[in-house]
């Protein structure tokens, strides 16, 4: 572990590793600093003999993993994609299948930083906004830490995803606003109660944990940066935590350079950035979310500026996709790949698909597509368009009858 | 009196006080009047054109003024202004 101290992303102040997370002198966002020439080189093998989850990276983490409380968040398939590409036009599409965490989303690699940092800080309570997925991971981190937790989500989330985060007997707090105003709130309360708010107070260490998805795709496709990752956008941290990762490997020699271009994918019901990308603007207007997508429903993304600032660095594009098209596009990666997606993922792979029709990506390039979450926490998102099972009574008669006409010929 | 919540990197300048009260008909006049009480309070909040800095969000009875009418946003007798870091990026 090689972390420092903690620098003003704006006016580059620099503090100790405390849970802080807002700079004293301009208000700017802190991020984890790192003396990356004190690692051991070659910084890979260090990393290959390392536990099969996010952990392998702790020496670009922000805490060490305790083995008490660890989930083994991580270390989750990179699928080469090949009908999937076949029918997009491309031959080397991978999909970073990142729905099979301990809790089912990415959000087990943020929380898993968080979790472990909050115990050392001696933190007694484990909170957060969520749109959902968070409060998933931090109910199930915080009872495997030993923690209390209590999260705070917007009213309307799936079903799926609060049954899930029930389960482990946090405190759940619906609050009746959207989830900008859940995340005022939890501000609020964190300047006033000393609660580890993961992705308030806690942010500088939590989002760190992001940069896992990169570093294992990199590790997965050789030690190489992709030519294009296509992430979706909720607060936009995840994106720039990704590209962070690959710059970290480029910086340290582990990969020989970074050209990867990174797409943003978002829902049309709240595309605030993919709005700024196409009007040119630095600034970006909040909005109020209406989308299915409710996992990506930030009307006011946090990274949103960091996020312009680097797909306009490095050629990638915002784009935002309709609803419709994001239950399409969670229909085309299970029907294609057999992974089956939240709404997220279906804006991921609805925008991967624009792209590629528009002639983004050369036909070998390799492209990297982000799912982040599993189909199960928004099942309300494909109910109407599954077909019912084919009821027939115990017979052969009835089966190929009924049956067999519909399986049909195998293409 | 309108009640303002003072963030923590702000507390130095209100001799620690968390909620402090103000007068005003506009934002604008509440920040006015809060340079008033606590010199430097403005120039924390505010960039050199008067606009609220990137990674400052004010809400008037919990409602983001970016959605209202910015610094000219009318604030009631009792209102409550909450002064909130931007948790992280900004945006306007």
């Amino acid at each position: 572990m090689s972390a420092q101290q903690l620098k003003c992303r704006e006016c580059g102040a620099v503090y100790p590793l405390d849970p802080i997370f807002v700079c004293e002198r301009c208000f700017g966002p802190l991020e984890v600093l790192y003396d990356y020439d004190a690692l051991p080189r070659p910084l890979q093998r260090t990393f290959e003999a390392g536990p099969k989850s996010m952990w392998r990276y702790e020496s670009l983490l922000p805490s060490r993993r305790d083995p008490e409380i660890d989930l083994a968040p991580g270390f989750s398939p990179l699928l080469h994609a090949l009908r999937l590409g076949r029918k997009l036009g491309l031959e080397q599409l991978y999909i970073k299948n990142d729905s099979v965490n301990p809790t089912w989303s990415f959000k087990d690699r943020v929380v898993g930083v968080a979790i472990v940092t909050a115990k050392r800080f001696g933190f007694d309570v484990a909170a957060c906004a969520s749109t959902g997925n968070l409060a998933n991971a931090v109910a199930a981190h915080a009872a495997r830490a030993g923690m209390r937790a209590c999260v705070f989500i917007p009213r309307g989330l799936e079903r799926g995803k609060v049954l899930a985060t029930s389960v482990y007997r946090p405190t759940i707090v619906e609050v009746d606003g959207n989830y900008d105003e859940v995340n005022r709130l939890c501000a609020q309360i964190a300047e006033e109660h000393r609660w580890a708010f993961v992705n308030v107070n806690l942010r500088p260490y939590y989002s760190e944990g992001g940069k896992t998805l990169g570093f294992e795709v990199a590790e997965q496709l050789g030690w190489r940066a992709p030519d294009h990752v296509v992430v979706p956008i909720a607060s936009g941290s995840l994106l720039v935590k990704i590209h962070k990762g690959l710059s970290e490997l480029h910086r340290t020699g582990v990969i020989p350079s970074v050209r990867t271009k990174t797409h943003g994918a978002q829902a049309e019901g709240c595309a605030p950035v993919a709005n700024a990308f196409a009007a040119g603007q630095d600034q970006i207007q909040p909005v109020k979310p209406q989308t299915i997508a409710r996992s990506l429903a930030i009307g006011d993304p946090a990274d949103g500026r960091y996020v312009l600032r680097l797909a306009r660095e490095n050629g990638g594009r915002i784009l935002a996709v309709s609803d419709e098209e994001i239950v399409e596009g969670i229909s085309l990666l299970a029907e294609t790949e057999g992974v089956f997606t939240e709404t997220a993922g279906g804006v991921t792979v609805g925008v991967l698909r624009r792209l590629a029709e528009e002639g983004v990506f050369g036909p070998e390039e390799v492209v990297v597509a982000y799912i982040t979450g599993m189909g199960l926490k928004t099942a309300e998102a494909v109910e109407d368009v599954v077909a019912p099972p084919i009821a027939i009574r115990p017979t052969l008669r009835d089966f190929e009858a009924n049956v067999l006409g519909a399986v049909g010929a195998v293409s | 009196m309108v009640t303002v919540r003072v963030p923590a990197p702000l507390r130095r300048l209100t001799s620690e006080q968390r909620l402090v009260k103000a007068t005003g008909k506009t934002l604008s006049e509440v920040v006015r009047d809060l340079e008033r009480q606590f010199p430097g309070f403005a120039a924390r909040v505010l960039d050199n054109d008067g606009k609220v800095l990137s990674f400052v969000n004010i809400f008037v009875d919990n409602e983001d003024v970016r959605f209202l009418q910015g610094l000219q946003t009318p604030v009631r007798e009792d209102a409550e202004v909450a002064i909130i870091p931007a948790m992280a990026g900004g945006t306007l």
